[in-house]
């Protein structure tokens, strides 16, 4: 088998297992929440027997462990239940929910990657290709800036100045479904420009610290003394061998991205899936949470496997072996 | 034939070169004002101890100066152009196209990412010599001449699916794709096997000698320049010691510097026998990952107080036979005794007792030591997990060891990287040397030293296994180095023992046919050596066919 396939297959197969750890985990952590999710959501004035036919009607009079075997068997058929705020004859299933949410997000997190990953690459390999100049150092402390403010922070001055002082841009970012692509992309734009302001500095200061490690390597020198130009030097000598590194914060940024945005999403009422989740734990549909957390999950296994993959597929050693 | 080329028109012209190097913020300067003067065709040795600044002036020939150094003096005239006026972009045209480089690692100095044909005709392509299809076609042209296996295919492979002497070729290759008037030989041949050397070697002449191209080569080694340069210029410190035409430098030497690299080869022990037996491995097999098989029916045994030296080129098990005595390797098969009793077979189930009596240097003595570590606490630990001594007692024993191994005291507190390469070897033989071993496993500890650095070295190891009994199995690729240590050889190759037995046995004639291979390939002092090698190989070869 192609050492390449090999490993995907095995990092799925390690995905799956990580995924099984993580439902368990998902599972019991809302187990041990403190409080009765019935009365919560019933409120105080509750008769018992309400509260018990409550529990009955979305299942939680029945033990732990058909409980998960109940719920992880439906995700494995792709349904990930039913929301508690379902009624009787009214079911709201959690796909539902969140499906039209996880699709706003994958969205905003697909522009934002759009802008923000040749933008870091960019000024990295810049950075790397005039290092230690006005320019380099400018790029550092100013990514570096943007990375240390709070992500809010950012956002509300964007809004400041770009929304309310000179209204380029909408100040909310409401999209829906039927709303055409230009428009929304126009209503994205502030949350994009805010998270590519808070993801950039990392990347592009690990493009740049991965091309400047190699530089000192004797095949650059010797590219040096083949008289090979500067720019190709970085781009031909050095990237190819830097994309290891770089993938991996790359994965983890865009992981990031689908995981992190809540804040953002919040600032500029984007309906994304962190705004799902947040809302869900603060109403307890507990089936919305596990959700929402396994699809995080899977994003990060799946990123991460990505970033796996580019490293292999950037490294003749492996690729091509002996 | 030789003699022709130093009358040529003038090539490269270096007046009063000066180079400094940085270190510690501190600017000292390294090349110390030296000049020399290369016409078409000539091939000129640079020779010099690590340090002489002999890379250093090669790279300057190229207007090129690392990071770290700067050209603060004198000119560099190449071909009417004066390379330290000329701007950088006049000097990047000119790298590549009309001087190349060949590298001492081609395995570091070859891109990972890209397929050596790709590397190959990357100057050509970039400087606008001849367009891609015509370049990749010279390149398997050129390939043939250096007779590469499989010219037509063998750049489709990446450099690390390739042998170091292959890829010390296909640089040589590289260097030539552009038909430069003047290529930097650096070191081309010090990372690869004698056997591969003289291959490499004769290829790299031909082809220089075929395009009539200048050279400046650069070695540590007197016997390979002697093959390769019509004149060497000898350096030290920096400076010019003398120069003169090949033959004459090597029969008349002038200065009393030149006369001790010279000399340094003769250190010679005889061989001493003994009949107790420290070490003893018997018909050992061991693999890697249990396909690979890396020892076979190996059967090796170390007398006491005796040195017994591995030699082989690299593949042949060498290292590996130190990993199975170690117990990193647990043997497939067959035992490894230890003063008749064998050994556990695995490190992590050897007591602290065991570890003790048999303990290793290695050939980096950079890698082999922790920078982070002063003197004190790398040969302290050994001492305290071994011998249990802490404190003054300890340190008591750490400047007896400094004694021991001549080096002062005051180094005590110093960090490895404030000491010389020879410094740095002698503080790992004072680690192992500090839990008072009954063998130490010496693998090609000489190998990164510089020839008069490594005399000192062998005269430290020899002195103390008289003072302390202890064995020596001395790994090396090196025959000179076996000359002046050994008591006993083991010939290996393939993972097989070839040959073995006293020293005057094995390096006295007749010879299995490895080890004739082995020994005839080491480079002698006589100028002529390669071309009459090459010949009476030629000969034999032909005797075979007919």
């Amino acid at each position: 088998m192609h050492p390449l396939l090999r490993t995907v297959l095995q990092r799925l197969g390690l995905g799956l297992i990580t995924l099984f750890v993580v439902s368990l985990i998902i599972f019991s952590a809302i187990e041990f929440l403190p409080g009765d999710f019935a009365k919560a959501i019933l409120g105080q004035s509750a008769t018992p027997e309400t509260v018990e036919a409550f529990q009955k009607e979305i299942g939680l009079d029945k033990p732990a462990h058909e409980r998960y075997l109940n719920w992880i068997g439906g995700v494995l058929q792709g349904d990930f239940g039913s929301s508690f705020s379902s009624r009787v004859g009214f079911r709201r299933s959690v796909m539902e929910i969140i499906g039209p949410r996880l699709l706003n997000t994958l969205f905003l997190a697909g522009i934002t990657a759009l802008v923000a990953i040749p933008l870091a690459l960019g000024l990295g390999l810049l950075a790397a290709l005039y290092r230690n100049s006005i320019f380099d150092r400018a790029v550092n402390a100013v990514t570096l800036t943007t990375i240390s403010f709070p992500e809010f922070f950012v956002a509300y001055i964007l809004m400041l100045f770009l929304a309310v002082k000179f209204p380029i841009f909408h100040s909310l970012s409401n999209v829906s479904a039927d709303m055409p692509f230009f428009e929304k992309l126009q209503r994205t734009a502030l949350p994009v420009l805010t998270l590519t302001l808070v993801i950039v500095a990392h990347m592009m200061r690990m493009t740049r610290a991965a091309i400047i490690s190699l530089l000192a390597s004797p095949y650059i020198e010797m590219a040096r003394l083949k008289g090979v130009s500067p720019g190709q030097i970085i781009l031909r000598h050095a990237l190819p061998n830097a994309w290891a590194p770089i993938a991996n914060v790359i994965a983890f940024n865009l992981a990031y991205l689908v995981v992190g945005a809540v804040v953002v999403e919040v600032v500029f009422v984007y309906p994304g899936i962190g705004q799902a989740m947040v809302d869900a734990v603060r109403s307890r549909d507990i089936p919305v949470v596990q959700a929402c957390a396994l699809i995080f999950a899977v994003t990060y296994i799946l990123l991460n496997l990505l970033a796996d993959v580019i490293s292999i597929a950037t490294n003749p050693r492996l690729l091509h072996p002996r | 034939m030789k003699s022709e080329r130093t009358k040529g028109e003038v090539l490269l012209e270096i007046r009063d070169l000066k180079i400094e190097g940085q270190s510690d913020d501190v600017w000292h300067e390294i090349v110390k004002g030296v000049g020399l003067t290369l016409r078409r065709g000539e091939v000129l040795g640079l020779i010099g101890e690590s340090g002489a600044g002999k890379s250093t002036i090669g790279l300057a020939a190229m207007g090129f100066a690392r990071p770290g150094c700067r050209i603060t003096g004198g000119s560099i005239v190449f071909d009417g152009m004066d390379l330290r006026k000329a701007s950088e972009e006049e000097r990047r045209a000119l790298r590549g196209s009309r001087i190349a480089y060949v590298a001492q690692s081609a395995a570091a100095s070859f891109n990972p990412a890209h397929r050596i044909i790709d590397q190959t005709v990357e100057t050509a392509v970039g400087h606008d010599v001849r367009p891609r299809n015509e370049a990749e076609a010279d390149a398997k042209d050129l390939y043939t001449r250096l007779k590469l296996p499989n010219p037509a295919t063998i750049g489709n492979r990446y450099p690390h699916q390739v042998s170091g002497g292959q890829l010390q070729r296909a640089m040589t290759a590289m260097a030539m794709s552009c038909r430069p008037d003047l290529i930097i030989f650096d070191e081309p041949t010090t990372a690869l096997d004698v056997t591969t050397q003289v291959d490499v070697l004769a290829a790299m002449r031909d082809i220089v000698e075929q395009f009539n191209t200048a050279a400046i080569y650069i070695t540590h080694d007197l016997a390979v320049v002697a093959q390769m340069a019509h004149r060497i210029m000898v350096l030290r410190h920096g400076k010019l010691v003398e120069e003169a035409p090949t033959r004459e430098m090597l029969t008349q030497p002038k200065e009393a510097y030149t006369k001790t690299l010279w000399a340094v080869r003769s250190l010679a022990m005889p061989e001493r026998t003994a009949k107790d037996v420290v070490l003893r491995i018997h018909d050992v097999d061991a693999t890697y990952g249990g396909v690979i098989k890396v020892l076979e029916n190996v059967t090796v045994q170390v007398p006491r107080g005796r040195t017994v030296a591995v030699v082989g080129e690299s593949g042949s098990g060498k290292s590996t036979l130190a990993r199975v005595i170690t117990g990193l390797l647990p043997p497939k098969k067959g035992e490894v005794y230890f003063n008749g009793k064998p050994l556990p077979r695995a490190l992590k189930d050897r007591d602290k007792e065991t570890l003790r009596r048999v303990q290793m240097i290695y050939q980096s003595a950079d890698t082999a030591l922790n920078p982070r570590q002063r003197v004190r606490d790398v040969i302290g630990r050994p001492l305290e997990f071994y011998l249990g001594l802490k404190g003054q007692e300890r340190d008591r024993k750490v400047v007896e060891l400094l004694e021991q191994i001549e080096l002062s005291e005051d180094l005590i507190d110093r960090f490895p990287g404030e000491l010389s390469g020879g410094q740095k070897q002698r503080i790992c033989i004072a680690r192992a040397l500090a839990a008072d071993p009954e063998l130490i496993i010496c693998d090609e500890v000489t190998s990164a030293l510089d020839q008069i650095v490594q005399e000192g070295i062998l005269k430290l190891l020899l002195k103390l296994q008289k003072e302390t009994n202890v064995s020596y199995l001395f790994i090396t690729h090196d025959i000179a180095t076996v000359r002046a240590i050994a008591d006993e050889i083991v010939v290996m190759y393939q993972g097989r023992v070839v040959q073995q037995g006293l020293k005057t046995e094995v390096l006295s004639p007749p010879h299995p046919a490895y080890t004739e291979l082995l020994l005839s390939s080491v480079p002698q002092m006589d100028p002529d050596w390669l071309t009459h090698l090459l010949e009476k190989r030629a000969a034999a070869k032909a005797k075979v066919k007919a």
